[in-house]
């Protein structure tokens, strides 16, 4: 409860939705999907009701009196070949109908037009992490409004899975092969990203967002984020960091105990590792532990972080450094 | 199945009917009392007692699992933290979900019920394989042990489906958990093959496989898959435990193995295992809907062979858990339009049951509550089942809470709700006492408030975009956990009252008739409690299974039904006349022998190709 206000600021937040049901729809396959959910939600109901109307009514109207009365059944047949074919078949033409359209809907959904835009994901234990045209990478998706954006994704430890409830999608992030995924947003703006395959600890907050941007606004904010990176100080640098690359689902910085360490006054504390040995937290262990997080851990912390090694580059592993520095 | 002169399908046989009837001469030779001793249970061969054995056993299970299950409900009351830390809840869900699984539904009604009634149904003294039949049990407690051991070591954090590469390198201790299923898997194979012999070899003069009660069908459908699937869940785990173990590349593309192929194996076993979980559901209710309706079975041939095909199609639908794994589209289309075709044997069986009840003479005792509470569960259960078949809905709706509470709709509501349907149904006859009727109907209104309110919010949030197995979920999501929360120890609190006056009843003296609700398949013959050796001589069926209800009638200080003494030599129940009418005018129940019959070494004589435990050669 009290991790989750902290960071209420970045969580993602999903627009009010119109339908009981559903989210609200952000992209053209949502409109798709939301006519056979609805047609199959009422299928559904009338079914269930139906159901249950008729069970109700037998059990009323044929209800024995008491055991003692010795009621038995009236005589009625005890099968009917053309009742039961007809309650076979009807159903039978109803599900195909179903299967077909939902079989559409995922040809559609898997064959991107040729010419999206194309945007690369990667999955890691406990976060999603967006590469753009210009190698350039953050953490959210930004995508310009009514574009085609293919997604390929991938992951560098175990299976992941990229929703995104709004645009009613989704596809797992497989270690060791690609695949791909796209959506053509219909109205600018932000919602959520879950990861939906279970990946351990920090599943539940291997959350991210899609921004939609308006027209223009793509392009500007690429070479804005670009410009950005290259000036800011390294403790600024280190502090955006700390939010794109997936430390802060596991580090805190206010010192609450999540799955690592806090960072909250760790540089220059005196730590005992998982094997008794008591060492200062410098620089130099600081890089250690994020390009070899396993070597030396902290005395009653799971093994569970993933290198980063060749992932940061020396100006962002000093920016991190500095930091965490900073984190008094 | 259509002879219209409907004949008694349980006659009293034999010259045990013969001798006077005595009530305290059935109850000493119960199987109850049989023999004394601690070990005379765990050492038994008596399908009935490993029948009870196994109930205790998976009772026992469910009691943790539904612990487990109300610590991640409670969790989930508040998003973040409310009572524990992420990786205690991820182990919990595991755990939640393993044991629900491998201890309590695959074994729940073929090893508790099907134990107990398939030998009596069939007018045998016990299942083809007593020895292979305690095997079995015995193997259940050994996995179990294991699943215990994983717990107290650093329970499994992966989820009941050990999804690789997670469960290959996650630390907590996944080698237990995956032994312990393996090892459950051969319990359950064992007892496939046994209802699968038992069925062909053991079925009495005159019962045609068109004569055997649903249950049996049903059972029979369930063993087929528990013989032909469940190796491949061993094999899948035991790769998995080599990959751990000794880096071999299976599943782990860090050692050149492939993960979708572990998901391929592992739904190879377990979309059939959700078939091994609901089909002797269909199989419960088949038996109680015509019993309490006073009225054959309506489409009885539908429904027999509506299982089979579940139970063959059912291996051929595995895909459909994988629509969003990157497989390729026409595999995903085929295993959508396979799972289609599932639909139309699920819906002819609820149709079936309606129809049954159609002019019937309705009895509303606790089993057909839940008969009726399952038609209502099970049919949004199949229902959303359709909502996940078809593959562009499923794309959002995979993973997310939407499919949690469809499969605890089927598993919980169809499975747990026809297995308490059958254990009501049944409890008189297992233990020969009866329980407390009104609490028990609160009990089952309970159970059905509880368990809608806990799963139906569920759907909600899954189609909202919430996903499944998440410690924290977004504030936007609070409220429908809460109510999901409070249905779940709603739920909890039916199953304690349940547990109550289940228990209670074992103090009474033995009261029970051997034939409490009128129906006519073999069991109802015997006294409640049965007698150690069942049936002295096999009975001669020559009716179905449905039939008779007319030729049994009600005698209310015994509290159950006798057959109806008839005038004229037409038909009749392979009773002399005289003996019917004497049978009729005393308040003992139909079937009881005289003490010490089978203490004498009669079965000796008996036509039975049947021996009984302990006898074999």
């Amino acid at each position: 409860m009290i991790t989750y206000l902290l960071l209420a600021d970045a969580l993602p937040k999903s627009p009010q939705s119109s339908t009981f049901w559903l989210p609200k729809a952000g992209s053209l396959s949502a409109g798709q999907f939301d006519w056979l959910y609805d047609f199959l939600a009422i299928l559904s109901i009338v079914s269930v009701v139906g159901v249950a109307v008729a069970m109700l009514y037998l059990v009323v109207k044929y209800r024995a009196r008491s055991r003692v009365a010795n009621e038995i059944a009236d005589k009625t047949p005890d099968h009917n070949t053309t009742l039961e074919l007809t309650w076979s078949i009807i159903p039978l033409f109803i599900v195909m109908a179903i299967f077909v359209w939902g079989f559409k809907g995922y040809l559609d959904l898997r064959t991107p037009p040729k010419d999206a835009l194309e945007v690369n994901v990667t999955g890691q234990k406990w976060n999603w992490s967006f590469t753009y045209s210009n190698g350039m990478s953050d953490n959210a998706l930004h995508v310009p409004v009514n574009t085609p954006v293919r997604l390929l994704l991938t992951s560098v430890d175990v299976i992941h899975s990229l929703y995104i409830p709004a645009f009613r999608i989704k596809m797992d992030a497989v270690p060791g092969r690609y695949t791909e995924m796209w959506f053509q947003s219909t109205e600018a703006g932000e919602y959520s990203i879950f990861c939906a395959e279970y990946c351990g600890a920090g599943h539940s907050r291997m959350l991210s967002r899609v921004v939609v941007h308006e027209p223009g606004g793509y392009e500007n904010w690429l070479s804005e984020q670009q410009k950005k990176m290259n000036s800011l100080p390294l403790p600024e640098l280190g502090a955006q960091l700390y939010q794109k690359q997936g430390c802060k689902t596991c580090h805190s910085i206010d010192g609450s105990r999540l799955v690592g360490p806090s960072w909250k006054g760790l540089f220059g504390r005196k730590e005992t590792m998982s094997d008794g040995t008591v060492i200062d937290v410098d620089a130099n262990y600081i890089r250690e532990s994020i390009a070899e997080p396993q070597k030396r851990i902290v005395m009653g912390f799971a093994p569970a972080m993933p290198t980063y090694q060749g992932k940061l580059t020396d100006r962002e592993l000093t920016a991190l450094i500095e930091y965490i520095k900073t984190l008094k | 199945m259509t002879s219209t002169t409907t004949v008694m399908n349980s006659p009293l046989t034999g010259k045990s009917s013969a001798s006077p009837p005595s009530f305290d001469g059935a109850r000493s030779d119960s199987y109850l009392t049989h023999d004394r001793g601690l070990a005379s249970w765990i050492f038994t061969l008596d399908h009935k007692r490993i029948g009870i054995m196994y109930l205790i056993g998976v009772m026992t299970a469910f009691l943790v699992g539904g612990v487990f299950a109300l610590l991640i409900r409670t969790e989930l009351f508040f998003p973040g933290r409310t009572l524990m830390d992420a990786q205690t809840y991820n182990q919990l869900f595991t755990l939640h979900g393993a044991i629900m699984v491998f201890l309590v539904i695959i074994p729940g009604i073929p090893a508790i019920l099907g134990n107990f009634v398939l030998p009596m149904q069939l007018g045998a003294k016990d299942v083809a394989f007593p020895r292979l039949n305690l095997a079995s049990f015995h193997l259940w407690v050994l996995g179990a042990l294991f699943l215990v051991l994983s717990m107290v070591l650093s329970a499994a954090d992966t989820g009941w489906t050990f999804y690789t590469p997670y469960s290959t390198t996650t630390s907590t201790a996944v080698i237990p958990a995956t032994f312990g299923a393996f090892i459950l898997g051969f319990s359950s194979i064992f007892t496939g093959l046994n209802f699968i012999v038992s069925i062909h070899k053991l079925r009495p003069p005159g019962m045609g496989w068109y004569r055997m009660p649903l249950f049996l069908w049903s059972l029979y459908a369930t063993a087929i898959i528990q013989v032909l699937a469940t190796p491949v869940l061993g094999i899948t785990l035991l790769l998995l435990i080599a990959e751990r173990l000794f880096q071999i590349g299976i599943f782990d593309p860090a050692l050149g193995g492939d993960p979708v192929l572990y998901e391929h194996f592992f739904w190879f076993y377990s979309h059939p295992a959700v078939y091994i979980m609901i089909v002797p559901a269909f199989g419960v209710i088949s038996e109680i809907i015509p019993a309490f309706s006073r009225k054959r079975i309506f489409g009885y041939k539908f429904i027999a062979l509506s299982s089979l095909a579940i139970a063959v199609l059912g291996f051929f639908v595995w895909g459909h858990h994988m629509f969003t794994s990157g497989q390729s589209v026409l595999a995903g289309t085929l295993f959508s339009a396979l799972t289609f075709l599932i639909a139309i044997p699920t819906a002819i069986k609820v149709f079936n049951w309606i129809a049954t009840m159609y002019k019937g003479r309705i009895h509303l005792d606790t089993p057909m509550l839940y008969a009726l509470a399952f038609l209502w569960v099970f049919t949004i259960g199949g229902l959303t089942g359709i909502f996940l078949g078809t593959m562009s809905i499923d794309v959002h709706l995979h993973d997310t809470y939407f499919v949690v509470a469809h499969f605890h709709y089927v598993m919980m509501g169809g499975s747990i709700t026809a297995f308490l349907g059958g254990l009501h149904y049944w409890w008189p006859k297992m233990f020969g006492r009866t329980y407390d009727e009104k609490l028990a109907r609160i009990a089952t209104g309970v159970v059905f408030v509880g368990l809608n309110l806990t799963f139906f919010p569920q759907f909600i949030l899954g189609a909202r975009g919430m996903p499944r197995r998440y410690y924290d979920y977004l504030p936007e999501f609070t409220h429908l956990h809460q109510l999901s929360s409070v249905g779940a120890f709603i739920l909890g609190a039916g199953f304690v009252m349940t547990a109550v006056y289940l228990i209670a009843s074992l103090r009474r003296p033995i009261n029970a008739a051997a034939n409490p609700w009128g129906a006519s398949t073999l069991e109802w013959t015997l006294p409640s409690p049965p007698p150690y050796y069942n049936f002295h001589e096999a009975p001669v069926v020559t009716a179905g299974p449905y039939d008779g209800y007319e030729d049994l009638i009600y005698v209310e200080n015994l509290q159950g039904y006798v057959p109806r003494p008839k005038d004229g030599a037409e038909g009749g129940s392979g009773v002399p006349p005289e003996k019917r009418a004497e049978i009729a005018n005393t308040s003992k129940p139909p079937g009881v022998r005289e003490p010490g019959v089978n203490a004498d070494g009669d079965q000796s004589d008996s036509a039975t190709e049947t021996q009984k435990p302990g006898e074999e050669a």
